[in-house]
């Protein structure tokens, strides 16, 4: 079973978002990056999982420039066979799919996994790119993934509840929180994790579909009013009466 | 403008996150809903009161398979001339509108938490709530996937004419063994109110004073990641940045310190009030009102405050 794994750099939780260039750049000075979660922890350790009771191989791959090295060096120490990075900025997530489904296409993979969104741009949109583009099934939102010879059977979040599906290989799926326990690399995976191959290619040519014009911080919140503990009619009236809210 | 607007209703209802979405269309333009499966006429037809003119219905389309789902899209906006699509960024709309996005080569702006701009830019979610972004379209054909909670429906008293037709989107490649509707009776990111409660709460047995309150403000309850990562609560319940983001009028927040991350799923709510012990808790800088108490004595008070209240109105 051959694994490709989408791996995208994310700004650390903690992270104080703020911006620069008139509004137009995230200020990325002294922000510390990581695997984007979803990536990390769900997608990337499920399919390592697998590979390991199945067997075959787990290629991370990753739209980024050199810098993205770091993140890319952490999913090998945690465990992916070999990586591939496509040497270009990323536009948009089109972009980023679009490179992708390109390497995918050359590569005979069986199963393509992404988080199911990266904390920075919250898209939810290249795995369902690359599912388009490559006329493949696309399992959003799993939960489980098991996989008998070429069909897979996975939980997947609806609106209101979950659907276990049946797939066939190939087809590409989005992972979400409960598909896998987050690992940490040990000290021969980091070692190891030096000397994996590393991939690079060049981007393919591809227009971007959106732009990023500029960015925005949420307003701030106005002083907290305290209400005494034992005065739980004043909080109903205040949420009535001022909040308008019940 | 013709505009094409897709929900899913599979539930065999409308959601709100559907009728948000018909509004936001008939906002831009003459505004067309297509959906599929066994939902009755007459439940169609309330679009109208949102601002949809029309809605089409392929019965024959029994699940929301992103692959079909977006043929049915594509196939209608071919049809009825559509340059915008919106869908709601709900579960199925996460999957099916980067499909319709790829399929068209039209622009994708996700998580869209305003109408338009006077230029045509769109304001969405990024860095998990924790700001905003202004998307401009690069294509003609657009897509917009709408955040829900995001705007207020005005409603206009019409009915939607409703019309049955194929699409002929062929057969799914993904088969439905088997579906497990989730116990509760609101949805949390549905609900209008949550209540919501962390490790302050010291055990999942103490969770009756919480789904209490709940039922008599009608809400939705939610929880910290910690509590469901130990497994007090069910991970459908989590909120925040690797959780749910949720935009409820009204986030009751009980034992949560209100880190950063959790702040992140939970800062689009309209109205904070936030229950805790300690008066250094972070929560209290984004709160609206603030409760310094435990919450074991501050809960079942303020559900007693609130039936009164709803005894009297």
């Amino acid at each position: 079973m051959k694994f490709l794994v989408c791996i995208s750099k994310a700004p650390d939780t903690t992270t104080k978002i703020e911006f620069t260039d008139n509004n137009t750049k995230f200020k990325e000075a002294g922000v510390q990056y990581i695997v984007n979660p979803y990536d990390e922890w769900y997608a990337l350790v499920r399919a390592l999982e697998l590979k390991e009771s199945l067997g075959g191989s787990v290629t991370t791959i990753t739209v980024g420039p050199a810098e993205d090295e770091s993140i890319i060096r952490k999913a090998l120490a945690i465990g992916a066979d070999n990586a591939v990075r496509v040497n270009a900025e990323a536009k948009d997530a089109y972009f980023t799919a679009f490179q992708i489904a390109e390497y995918a296409k050359k590569g005979g993979f069986d199963v393509i996994l992404t988080g199911k969104e990266t904390i920075n741009y919250n898209g939810s949109q290249v795995g369902g790119m690359i599912a388009e583009l490559l006329d493949q099934p696309f399992v959003s939102l799993a939960t489980k993934l098991e996989i008998n010879g070429d069909t897979a059977t996975v939980d997947s979040e609806i609106t209101g509840g979950v659907e276990v599906l049946e797939v066939k290989t190939p087809f590409v799926l989005s992972a979400a929180k409960g598909m896998a326990e987050q690992r940490i690399p040990n000290m021969r995976g980091i070692m190891a994790a030096r000397t994996k191959p590393l991939e690079i290619v060049e981007a393919a040519p591809c227009d971007d579909l959106v732009t990023f014009e500029s960015y925005t911080l949420p307003e701030e919140k106005t002083e907290c009013k305290y209400i005494d503990p034992e005065n739980m009619a004043e909080l109903v009236n205040l949420l009535h009466n001022e909040a308008k809210v019940i | 403008m013709s505009v094409l607007v897709y929900i899913d209703t599979l539930s065999g209802s409308v959601s709100k996150a559907a009728m948000e979405a018909a509004y936001y269309g008939s906002k831009i333009g003459s505004t067309t809903v297509v959906t599929n499966g066994e939902i009755s006429s007459a439940e169609l037809e309330k679009l109208g009161n949102c601002g949809a003119e029309k809605v089409l219905v392929d019965r024959s389309i029994t699940t929301n398979d992103a692959g079909q789902v977006s043929k049915l899209i594509t196939t209608t906006a071919e049809k009825t001339g559509a340059n915008t699509i919106v869908t709601p960024l709900d579960l199925t709309g996460r999957a099916v509108a980067p499909r319709v996005s790829a399929k068209l080569k039209a622009g994708l702006a996700s998580g869209v938490t305003a109408l338009p701009e006077s230029d045509g830019k769109v304001k969405v979610n990024v860095f998990s709530g924790k700001a905003f972004g202004f998307v401009k379209f690069n294509t003609d054909k657009k897509v917009i996937a709408l955040t829900p909670n995001s705007l207020q429906i005005e409603k206009t008293g019409n009915t939607a004419a409703v019309e049955e037709f194929s699409a002929g989107v062929g057969e799914s490649t993904v088969k439905v063994k088997e579906v497990r509707k989730q116990e509760g009776d609101v949805l949390l990111p549905e609900a209008e109110i949550v209540v919501s409660a962390g490790r302050g709460l010291k055990g999942p047995e103490n969770w009756g004073m919480v789904e209490e309150l709940a039922k008599v403000l009608g809400a939705a309850t939610a929880c910290s990641r910690p509590v469901a990562d130990i497994g007090w609560r069910p991970h459908h319940e989590h909120v925040g940045q690797t959780g749910l983001a949720i935009r409820p009028n009204l986030y009751i927040a009980a034992g949560i310190s209100g880190a950063i991350q959790h702040l992140a799923g939970v800062n689009g709510s309209k109205v904070i009030v936030v229950i805790n012990t300690d008066p250094e808790a972070p929560f209290f800088k984004a709160a609206d009102y603030g409760v310094v108490g435990d919450a074991f004595e501050v809960l079942p008070k303020l559900k007693e405050e609130i039936e009164k209240f709803k005894a009297q109105n």
